[in-house]
């Protein structure tokens, strides 16, 4: 394409450009203040994408196609899409929100922690911009290498098993999609190139989903494409990597993690597995939504017996991811539009939660429910925050969550009375283990533990505050949002027709 | 044609070398001359298509665009590894001289390995590569261990070269044209002829064999481990994806129209060769060995383009070749470095050498088959292969499954390098030259080159 700077260029080589700097300079200061001025300008890159969504219009400033493989048929193409446009914003916003209200200063090597981050970020954003499988796959893999490095060094005890398991898991997952992508290949039509060589097949993402293929064989390559987003998402019984990885990461790992790895499982499904096989997901809907289901409410009964904060944490995690999943497969436009939402909201609110219970372990060192107590004595303004974060979570009226399960849970009853009824269970049983934490850990006499603790830094009470602000601004007011990803919605049930 | 007679007579060179010089480190200097003159002579016979040497030999050794990039692959992988491992050849012991013309002969026969075009020609091909290989597995002539593993090897590679010439006798006999040229052997119709299909699997046991396939690789653990490490490096690396040429040459010109007839036995090879390579492996704790296994599990990833046998199959090899020999060179390369050969050895790497502890951790990526590495590339090819094949499309999925186990042993030395902590007081490596980290460099930066535009080694088939 043309010879300016595009907006995919910016998000994927800034923070390239970013890691690269952040490992030569060394010193913990600058590579902290480089890492957030560079995520700070993707941010208000990410921002500016959002006033050129016209897609006729702006062709040239969303779009990156380059010849990659000519004998394959394979292009580095990467472009913005209502979908990619909000998951770039989500992931824009998360790092400069970890970058700012943690620290690892107390751990070795510094700047390379920094520089991996920025390089995880790359291949996130390239994860939700490819539209060309190979290029798709590429960047899965390469958002996945960095954060093993980065849990494996920095993390806590048992990092090196937990970590590997993690590895290993999503590794064997995307290699099962490998299959299925070169499949799925192998019969896509013929595409020619400017300069007139003919490719057998194409990886682009339009001739995937014009692929010939039978109901059988779309069967079995759902399965393997399945495996690999359910493993990321995760869904139940692929999720025995998440508790432990969660609970070993450091914190801004596990904030990325939680917050936007998570998402590429469900952005999988929406882009790839959905549109390329209509069939087999009409077959295989009411398996997924069950597994989902009882991911919901199997994650929230561990919740509630959870003493470890991070743990119970992942564990709530899974159970919200569940619930999306399952709406995602209800596939009525409500249900879509709430899973859009709440994918963004999850992902503020996730990284709210982490940044609380970070700032509980570096005070008083315990992650253990039943070791903490009273810190709303001694630590008011962070009690107040996580009460307001927490709600959210449970998703109460007028926080942002509500607006998303709402149309999630209508979608969801509209599709299956039953199905909804159980997966109901899983708000209720999210109320009962979050407010049981809150009493337990910020409430009651106040514990030896946390006598000695102080308030919150203002950096920290900045993060927070603007947080909350995202709650209760797309709470009240979720339009903006809903119109930023109605575009998403409406291409998904195009393609599912 | 010039790879093979200028290897040969840079083979005698470098023997007479020395008888005049007495010098340790001349050698070297003039075996990395040699192999750029052999390398250029082979380049220049790419471009014009015409040898510089023209005999009576009647189409029995036959050059194309796919054997000349892969006698190019295996001499620039070996020019490397002079210059990477050049100075540990050396040291392992006095007659530098021979054993740098003994890898200048087993260039050629691996030049002759990838252009016979008759049955003899392979035999030979085959021959002149074994040979020179049991004298290098022994040449640590006062250690024991290098004793047991060339009298082992040269005992198993004899038995099975004599498995070899068998195999060829049967084709040659059941084939009415009477003929050793690989395209002239008449299959029948139908049913193969008897003594045709005990050839064939003659040829097929004694083939997989020779690059370590199970149920054949008892050999190779004990010889890789017992050779001395830099001979090791050569051995595993470009011998062995010589031998994978000459078996997809012979099975795709001589046996490919029968290919349904075989294939179930190379399915049954490829998934032993993985399952074996891998599991073991895992249970391995000196790095040599588990290197001996992953070559082998390697090798059950490269039998797919046998099993496949189609285009991609092709492509996939030299890419295979080139990723796989590449990131062996390198690893083997770092640990001929190390005072400790287990993995343990390698704690702490990457604090009192980082550079080094990068360059194992992207060759070992790349064995992996992390994208971003040649590598991928290659798994990715092969397993393009062997789906565009149709049958069996199982494999693939045991393929990757074996290549994420394989990523538990590669790993290990990375979370050894770089989350544990170094037994206090003992350095972990060598003296470490500039010249070595300058070379390790490269091949850091060709896997990442290969991994992200494969075409620069595939495209040449077309040019």
């Amino acid at each position: 394409m043309g010879n300016y700077i595009t907006f995919p260029d910016l998000l994927i080589w800034l923070p390239i450009l970013a890691g690269i700097i952040c490992f030569s300079v060394g010193k913990e200061k600058a590579a902290k203040s480089i890492a957030i001025l560079f995520s700070l300008m993707i941010l208000g890159v990410s921002i500016s994408t959002l006033f050129f969504t016209n897609e006729v219009k702006y062709l040239m400033y969303n779009n990156v196609n380059y010849l990659w493989l000519k004998y394959l048929g394979a292009n580095y193409y990467i472009g913005l899409d209502p979908l990619g446009r909000m998951l770039t914003l989500l992931t824009a916003i998360a790092f400069p929100m970890v970058f700012i209200s943690t620290s690892i200063s107390s751990k070795p090597k510094p700047a390379s922690f920094y520089g991996l981050m920025m390089l995880t970020q790359a291949g996130l954003m390239g994860v939700f911009m490819a539209l060309d499988a190979l290029s798709f796959y590429f960047f899965w893999e390469l958002a996945l290498v960095p954060v093993y490095f980065l849990s494996s060094i920095w993390g806590g005890e048992k990092r090196i098993q937990a970590t590997f398991k993690f590895f290993v898991y999503t590794f064997a997952g995307s290699l099962l999609m490998l299959i299925g992508i070169i499949y799925v290949y192998l019969h896509t039509g013929a595409r020619s190139f400017e300069d007139g060589t003919l490719a057998a097949h194409s990886f682009s993402l339009s001739s995937f989903y014009n692929a010939q293929l039978t109901a059988v064989e779309q069967n079995g390559l759902f399965a393997l494409f399945f495996v690999a987003f359910a493993i990321k998402m995760p869904i139940f019984p692929f999720h025995t990597w998440q508790p432990d990885a969660y609970d070993q990461s450091p914190t801004p790992v596990t904030m990325v993690l939680s917050g936007i790895m998570v998402k590429m499982g469900l952005f999988g499904v929406m882009r790839w597995l959905i549109p390329v096989f209509p069939m087999a997901t009409i077959h295989f809907k009411n398996i997924v939504i069950v597994l989902s289901i009882v991911g919901v409410v199997y994650a929230s009964c561990i919740a509630m017996m959870q003493d470890n904060i991070k743990k119970l944490i992942a564990y709530s995690s899974i159970a919200h991811i569940g619930l999306m999943c399952a709406s995602l497969f209800a596939m009525n436009q409500i249900s879509i539009q709430g899973v859009l939402l709440q994918m963004f909201n999850h992902g503020i609110n996730i990284i709210g939660m982490w940044i609380v219970v970070e700032i509980i372990e570096n005070k008083t060192g315990i992650k253990k429910i039943s070791a903490l107590g009273g810190l709303a004595n001694t630590a008011p303004v962070l009690t107040i925050f996580m009460v307001i974060i927490s709600l959210a979570n449970i998703a109460l009226p007028l926080t942002n969550a509500f607006t998303g399960e709402f149309l999630m849970f209508s979608g969801l009853y509209n599709y299956n009375k039953w199905f909804a009824a159980v997966a109901g269970l899983g708000i209720i049983l999210s109320a009962v283990y979050t407010l049981n934490m809150i009493q337990k850990v910020f409430y009651g006499s106040v514990h030896h533990t946390t006598a000695e603790t102080t308030d919150i830094t203002w950096n920290q009470k900045l993060v927070l505050t603007i947080i909350v602000v995202i709650i209760f601004f797309v709470g009240i007011y979720p339009q903006p949002l809903i119109e930023l990803t109605k575009g998403a919605v409406d291409n998904m049930m195009i393609s599912i027709k | 044609m010039n790879a093979i007679i200028l290897s040969a007579i840079w083979g005698v060179v470098m023997m007479f070398s020395g008888v005049f010089i007495k010098s340790k480190t001349i050698p070297k200097y003039l075996a990395i001359f040699g192999l750029t003159l052999v390398f250029i002579a082979n380049a220049t016979e790419f471009v014009s298509h015409q040898s510089f040497f023209r005999f009576g030999i009647s189409d029995m050794l036959k050059t194309d665009n796919f054997n000349l990039v892969f006698i190019a692959i295996a001499l620039g992988c070996t020019l490397i590894y002079f210059l990477l491992s050049g100075s540990e050849i050396e040291k392992v012991g006095e007659h530098v001289g021979e054993y740098f013309a003994l890898i200048f002969f087993i260039l050629c026969g691996v030049s002759l390995a990838a252009t016979f075009n008759t049955l003899l020609m392979l035999f030979i091909g085959i021959e002149i590569i074994s040979i020179p290989l049991y004298i290098l597995t022994g040449s640590d002539k006062r250690n024991l261990k290098s004793n047991e593993a060339a009298l082992k090897y040269f005992l198993m590679g004899a038995f099975s070269t004599g498995i070899l010439l068998m195999g060829i006798a049967f084709v040659y006999g059941g084939n009415p044209n009477a003929s050793f040229y690989i395209d002239q052997i008449q299959l029948g119709h139908g049913e193969m002829p008897v003594l045709i299909s005990i050839g064939l699997l003659f040829i097929l046991v004694s083939l997989s064999f020779k690059v370590s396939a199970a149920p054949f690789h008892f050999w190779t653990p004990d010889v890789y481990d017992g050779a001395p490490t830099v001979f090791t490096s050569f051995m595993s690396t470009i011998v062995k994806v010589a031998g994978f040429f000459a078996f997809i040459r012979l099975f795709e010109h001589a046996f490919g129209s029968i290919h349904d007839q075989w294939q179930t036995l190379i399915v049954i090879i490829t998934v032993t060769t993985l399952l074996i390579g891998n599991i073991t492996a895992v249970f391995q704790q000196s790095v040599k060995r588990m290197l001996a296994y992953s070559s082998i599990a390697q090798a059950g990833f490269m039998m797919l383009a046998i099993f496949a046998l189609n285009d991609k199959a092709k492509e996939g090899l030299l890419l295979y070749s080139a990723a796989y020999s590449l990131a062996t060179i390198g690893i083997f390369g770092v640990l001929t470095k190390m005072q400790d050969y287990t993995i343990d050895g390698f704690n702490g790497l990457a604090k009192s050498n980082p550079f080094l502890a990068l360059a194992t951790t992207i060759c070992l990526l790349s064995l992996t088959g992390v994208p971003l590495t040649a590598g991928f590339q290659s798994k990715f090819f092969m397993l393009m292969a062997a789906i565009e094949n149709g049958h069996h499309i199982w494999l693939a999925i045991v393929a990757v499954i074996f290549a994420a186990i394989s990523a538990y042993y590669y790993f290990r030395i990375i979370q050894a390098m770089y989350f544990k902590d170094a037994a206090s007081g003992q350095p972990t490596t060598g003296e470490i030259s500039k010249g070595f980290q300058l070379m390790l460099g490269l091949i850091v930066i060709l896997i990442i080159v290969i991994g992200v535009y494969p075409e620069i080694v595939i495209g040449w088939l077309y040019h």
